[in-house]
């Protein structure tokens, strides 16, 4: 039998040796430095303020609370003072309501802050609280509520508890390096979801492309019962929560079911790492990893950074620019959102900034479909984009949804692949707006 | 910061392969065959693959520019369906009559219904049996051809096997026997469809599936012979016809499992035209009306969906 993976997904160009050697570099921030903090870096309600244009705040404070059940609170990562809340551009593209502190340097913190915590002597509902206190969101990207996630209607259900070391995105390193440099964090997070979960085991899935981190994990969990590395054949999209979750047990979800219908909890590597800041050593969710890549910056590395840097300070502290991007991407080139701006923070689900100086898509016109079928055999959700495509012309949302569009992950694959250079995915993601926001009405 | 930078959706990235460099790689697999028959038919033989190769580009070129359309020769696809028309071709034909199919191909079955992707039968082989049907003295004289084999008629061995003939097994491989330009190699034929699949070009789903059931078939109803069964599927157009022409992409389904249902299908019909049809060649028309069923197949096949396929434990 060969790695577990799952079927579909291609081999894009992964760029990581650019980065995968850099240790994390810790940048520190600044006096006089200005933060922002977008009260939205999650999926679910915004989260509602909690302080006013001139108070004084410290680092770790909870300066915006969640705004509903799935929601989560915002964090101040620095000492300073409030300037004001203002809409301010996010990575998206779109202006959302933020809170601007200028911080003053003193690097003041909340009370308790950074003291040791022993988890096993906690309880389930003390842990799910630390964790919601802490801000803690997915931070693989998708934002959702960490604590939410950790408390699933039957928490009995759950039999695996999987870390997703997968990083299957091009060029993205941050996980890797976490891997690499602190896996005692990230077994010792894993240990405290456990705790929540009686009846799982805990599984830490990482691509074959990373032979350094499955080695050493593996070596550190050799002792631990109820935790295993698994080795997955090095494919995009194998880290996506649904192909994830099929490699690792076999079991399909679709678009209307939650992980937790499949017996699993999924986070990301940093997640977990931060699951352990917080429980362990009372150091809630004010920082970052961030690779900062692509072949127009001086110097491709790994940083950690404070929530709410702006990322110009990224690109010089990478060495600015050595030559001017065409393209540049906050997240990686299969899912990442192009950037028109370096004025935005970064926020809970920023995970890279890569740049590129030839953006290769520009220059390629697609042209007719030849119904070669790569796509559909790319597809890691079985779908058939083709036909999907000339509902998508036709502006036909039924046929796409009896087409099952909706079960489409975005994930770029048929798009890739498409000899006639086919804006697929594009269209789809279009497509899936039209058809949730008709679905509002 | 005074630039613009390109915002795009993702991905951001794609694949090298395109349209031209797939349709590129087709031309390279059919030169060997294109090479033998020219080899073993003579002058005529590569003056009808070039003049037919000229005849689909140029008419693709003269319609799109008539029609204010933007110019696809560059894409390949012409010529491929003009190599695949000549291939289709008796060594001896006058050229005009595939330069005339050429025309047919590209301007009626291609670029009336719409173009590249559009059309719903294989340009080069529609116009073949259009030739079939108006040129049938033509189409079907080998007789010329065989000048030079001592051992073999007029008759292709198509025609021999009908009609209880033995056919020498090694001189169908190799090409020694009289037939249309492309299709008398098998070994030639061979090298051509190895060389696509290593390059990804096509998948040997279609291709294996329809030989197989072919061989099946006229085993089963052709009375249990392995010679027999061996003889028919190296002789005419199957060998050609399952690698070339039924894995045109735009005419064959995109799923995984219309693509086993069509060479299925492929297989029964040609056995059957074979074994009981008007003429001993049945690939071409068998292919053609396949065409015709693509939708049809796709639609009755298309994948479940990934976790849509009911609760699995
Ligand atoms: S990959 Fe592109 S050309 Fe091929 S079937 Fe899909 S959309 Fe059409
Ligand atoms: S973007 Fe959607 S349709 Fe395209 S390969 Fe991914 S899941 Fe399939």
């Amino acid at each position: 039998m060969g790695l577990a993976t799952f079927i579909g997904g291609i081999h894009p160009y992964e760029g990581k040796e650019l980065s995968e050697d850099k240790p994390i570099k810790v940048l520190a921030s600044e006096k006089g430095e200005t933060m922002v903090y977008p009260l939205s870096q999650h999926i679910g309600a915004p989260a509602k303020p909690l302080v006013a244009k001139g108070d004084h705040v410290l680092k770790g404070q909870i300066i915006a609370e969640a705004g509903g059940f799935i929601s989560a609170n915002v964090l101040c990562s620095v000492s300073g003072t409030v300037k004001g809340i203002e809409p301010r551009l996010v990575a998206n593209g779109a202006m959302v309501q933020s809170i601007i502190v200028e911080n003053d340097g003193e690097e003041e913190a909340i009370e308790g802050f950074g003291t040791e915590r022993d988890f096993t002597k906690l309880s389930k509902e003390e842990i799910r609280q630390i964790i919601k206190d802490a801000g803690i969101v997915g931070l693989g990207g998708a934002g959702f509520p960490t604590h939410v996630k950790l408390t699933p209607k039957d928490e009995n259900a759950i039999d695996y508890v999987i870390v997703n070391g997968a990083e299957c995105e091009p060029y993205l390193t941050s996980d890797y390096r976490v891997m690499m440099e602190r896996p005692e964090e990230i077994i010792a997070g894993l240990k405290v979801i456990l705790q929540l979960f009686d009846n799982a085991r805990g599984i830490i899935g990482i691509e074959n492309n990373k032979p350094q981190a499955i080695k050493k994990l593996t070596e550190m969990v050799k002792d631990e019962p109820r935790i295993e590395v698994r080795p997955l054949l090095t494919k995009y999209p194998q880290g996506g929560e649904r192909t994830l979750i099929y490699a690792v047990t076999g079991r399909e979800i679709n678009s209307s079911m939650l992980p937790a219908d499949a017996g699993c909890v999924v986070d990301n590597i940093d997640t977990v790492a931060s699951i352990y800041n917080a429980v362990c050593r009372t150091t809630p969710l004010i920082r970052k990893i961030i690779t900062v890549t692509g072949d127009a910056v001086a110097e491709p590395q790994n940083f950690e950074v404070r929530l709410g840097t702006n990322y110009q300070r990224l690109v010089d502290a990478a060495g600015g620019f050595k030559t001017e991007p065409e393209k540049m991407i906050s997240g990686g080139p299969m899912m990442g959102q192009a950037l028109f701006s370096l004025d935005f923070p970064v926020a809970k689900t920023s995970s890279a900034l890569t740049t590129f100086t030839k953006d290769q898509v520009a220059a390629m016109e697609p042209t007719p479909c030849i119904r070669c079928g790569r796509c559909v055999s790319v597809c890691p959700e079985h779908l058939v984009p083709p036909l999907m495509m000339s509902a998508s012309l036709r502006n036909d949302l039924e046929k796409f949804q009896s087409l099952n569009g909706m079960e489409c992950v975005e994930c770029g694959c048929c798009a890739y692949t498409c000899p006639a250079k086919r804006p697929l995915t594009q269209a789809f993601k279009e497509m899936r707006k039209a058809v949730a926001a008709s679905r509002r009405k | 910061m005074g630039k613009l930078f390109n915002v795009s959706s993702s991905p951001h990235v794609r694949d090298r392969i395109t349209t031209q460099n797939l349709m590129f790689d087709v031309v390279i697999a059919m030169i060997p065959a294109s090479v033998y028959g020219v080899w073993q038919f003579g002058f005529n033989a590569l003056l009808v693959l070039v003049a037919t190769v000229v005849a689909c580009v140029l008419s693709e070129y003269v319609y799109e520019k008539l029609m204010k359309k933007p110019i696809t020769i560059t894409d390949g696809s012409a010529v491929v369906t003009g190599m695949i028309l000549a291939l289709n071709m008796p060594p001896e034909i006058p050229v005009w009559i595939p330069m005339l199919g050429g025309v047919f191909a590209i301007v009626v079955v291609k670029q009336l219904y719409g173009g590249l992707g559009q059309n719903f039968m294989n340009p080069a082989l529609a116009a073949r049996c259009f030739l079939l049907i108006s040129f049938a003295g033509f189409m079907n004289d080998f007789s010329a051809a065989s000048i030079g084999f001592d051992s073999v008629s007029g008759a292709t061995p198509l025609a021999q096997l009908r009609a209880g003939q033995e056919v020498d097994l090694a001189a169908l491989v190799i090409g020694r026997i009289p037939g249309t330009i492309g299709e008398v190699s098998v070994i030639a034929l061979l090298i051509g469809a190895v060389y696509m699949i290593v390059r990804k070009v096509i998948s040997p789903r279609i291709p294996l599936i329809y030989i197989g059931t072919v061989a099946v078939f006229i085993f089963v109803f052709g009375g249990f012979d392995v010679t027999y069964t061996l003889s028919e599927i190296c002789a005419g157009g199957l060998i050609f016809g399952a690698f070339f022409m039924a894995t045109d992409y735009v005419t064959s389904p995109l799923t995984v499992k219309g693509q086993v249902v069509y060479g299925i299908i492929l297989g029964v019909l040609t056995g059957t035209f074979r074994l009981w049809g008007a003429s001993p060649e049945g690939v071409s028309y068998a292919i053609i009306l396949s065409n015709l069923l693509v939708p049809l197949i796709e639609k009755a096949t298309l994948p479940t969906a990934f976790g849509k396929g009911g609760s699995k434990k």
